[in-house]
């Protein structure tokens, strides 16, 4: 069965404010969806909405056709998500951080290999036993981009993925994604860059404020 | 799950080792206000030896709500909170480990404390016994229901004067039996009913609240 992820008709509401309503869009296997919009207008409200952490005021998710309401864990064994926060414990090591989430994830025993892999595509090879404090910001990111790389998931959610990357690290995010989208996996982010994955075919939503009167 | 159960509580004892400082803190709270009785009220011993329980007790309940704090907030604040929301098991499972996590590091030293501090209060020996007794079954059950208040207030300003005022009033079934049992031995009377009863409390904590602080935790996080 083909990967489908479909929003029918979400609406969010936020402190009372409306942020937006009515919002449809389906991403099937291969397909980037991009959203944008001003700050403030529920970009990561919508992130936070399709993995499950927030639920919609009205209107519904389906994942293959299922509610993720319904679906929970099963959901979220495919969801990879990266928030504006990078989640990574700051006095573990890289290694640390990656073994620990593999884990949680169902890994039995998480290979020596696949995480050394991870962080040297992602640049941390030297790093990976100092504790994350030590790190830069870009660092920080780049190890929770790393996070991607190990979970084999099929849906990837994205908050500012760019944020606090350099140049390369930035054409280095954009060529794993390409990756993703080639091999089947579905992505969804918010950026304030134009990003320039040639793989996938790439959606956009614009998320406008919804006017007041 | 199990598995799940194993790695949160792995991945909080690593932290909590890194973070010494705080965790010790809690501990060196408790053996303070303990210590400060004996010098406030007197060497009289058979004053000493009435209030003992109770200044025990008291002083156990207040060092773990001193620490609860610290259960959610950290990974609240990095995001990794989000990411252990996300991990494809059962909410109440992870909350679970992370209740016995900080169990571990904060009410189980207590626990190995508490017999060179019931000494400065001469409790007999059998005393002591029941001492620790008690607060084997008492802090664990403390832990989880603290877990409860702590998810609720997660992200608020002043959460930690708050979680206070919720936890507390529920901690006193806990403090009763607790202090009942340490009582009642000192009296010669069987100290069995109170443990039996303080059993009770942990057991149905144990059911109810990593539903419940999973629950709370859904909340805090929308």
């Amino acid at each position: 069965m083909s990967l489908m992820l479909e929003a029918n008709a979400l609406e969010c509401v936020r402190g009372g404010r409306t942020l937006f309503q009515g919002l449809s869009f389906s991403l099937a296997s291969g397909e980037l969806l991009e959203v944008s919009g001003p700050n403030g207008s529920g970009k990561t409200s919508l992130l936070r909405m399709l993995c499950g952490l927030l639920s919609p005021a009205a209107g519904e998710i389906l994942w293959r056709g299922t509610n993720i309401s319904s679906l929970k864990e099963e959901y979220l064994k495919d969801v990879a998500y990266l928030g504006h926060t990078n989640g990574v414990k700051a006095e573990l090591s890289p290694w640390e951080n990656l073994r620990i989430y593999c884990g949680l994830s169902g890994d039995r025993q998480p290979g020596a290999e696949k995480l050394s892999a991870a962080l040297e595509r992602m640049g941390l090879d030297e790093k990976e036993a100092a504790p994350v404090k030590t790190l830069s910001q870009g660092q920080q990111r780049r190890l929770a981009l790393a996070r991607l790389l190990v979970g084999a998931r099929s849906l990837w959610i994205l908050d500012e993925p760019l944020a606090a990357l350099d140049s390369v690290a930035q054409r280095l995010v954009q060529a794993v994604l390409g990756e993703h989208l080639k091999g089947g996996g579905l992505a969804v982010l918010t950026t304030h860059q134009p990003m320039d994955v040639s793989a996938g075919r790439t959606k956009r939503i614009h998320l406008a404020p919804v006017s007041e009167h | 799950m199990l598995a799940t159960l194993r790695w949160v509580i792995q991945r909080d004892a690593t932290l909590a080792w890194r973070g010494r400082a705080g965790v010790l803190s809690t501990l060196i709270f408790f053996i303070i206000v303990v210590s400060l009785f004996p010098l406030g009220v007197g060497p009289e011993l058979s004053v000493l030896r009435t209030i003992a329980p109770g200044v025990v007790w008291v002083a156990a309940l207040l060092a773990s709500m001193l620490s609860l704090d610290r259960m959610f907030s950290h990974d609240y604040l990095d995001g990794s909170l989000e990411q252990l929301m996300l991990t494809p098991q059962p909410l109440s499972i992870v909350v679970l480990g992370k209740i016995i996590a900080h169990w571990l590091v904060t009410g189980a030293p207590l626990i190995l404390m508490a017999p060179v501090l019931g000494v400065q209060f001469d409790l007999p020996p059998k005393a002591l016994l029941t001492l620790v007794v008690s607060l084997a079954l008492g802090t664990p059950a403390l832990s989880l229901i603290g877990a409860v208040g702590a998810a609720l207030t997660l992200g608020l300003r002043g959460g930690g004067v708050l979680v206070s005022l919720l936890v507390l009033p529920l901690c006193i079934p806990v403090l009763i039996f607790g202090a009942g049992a340490v009582e009642a031995s000192i009296t010669g009377t069987s100290a069995e009913p109170h443990l039996s009863l303080l059993g009770a409390v942990l057991v149905l904590a144990l059911l109810f609240t990593p539903w419940t602080t999973s629950a709370a935790l859904r909340i805090s996080m929308e």
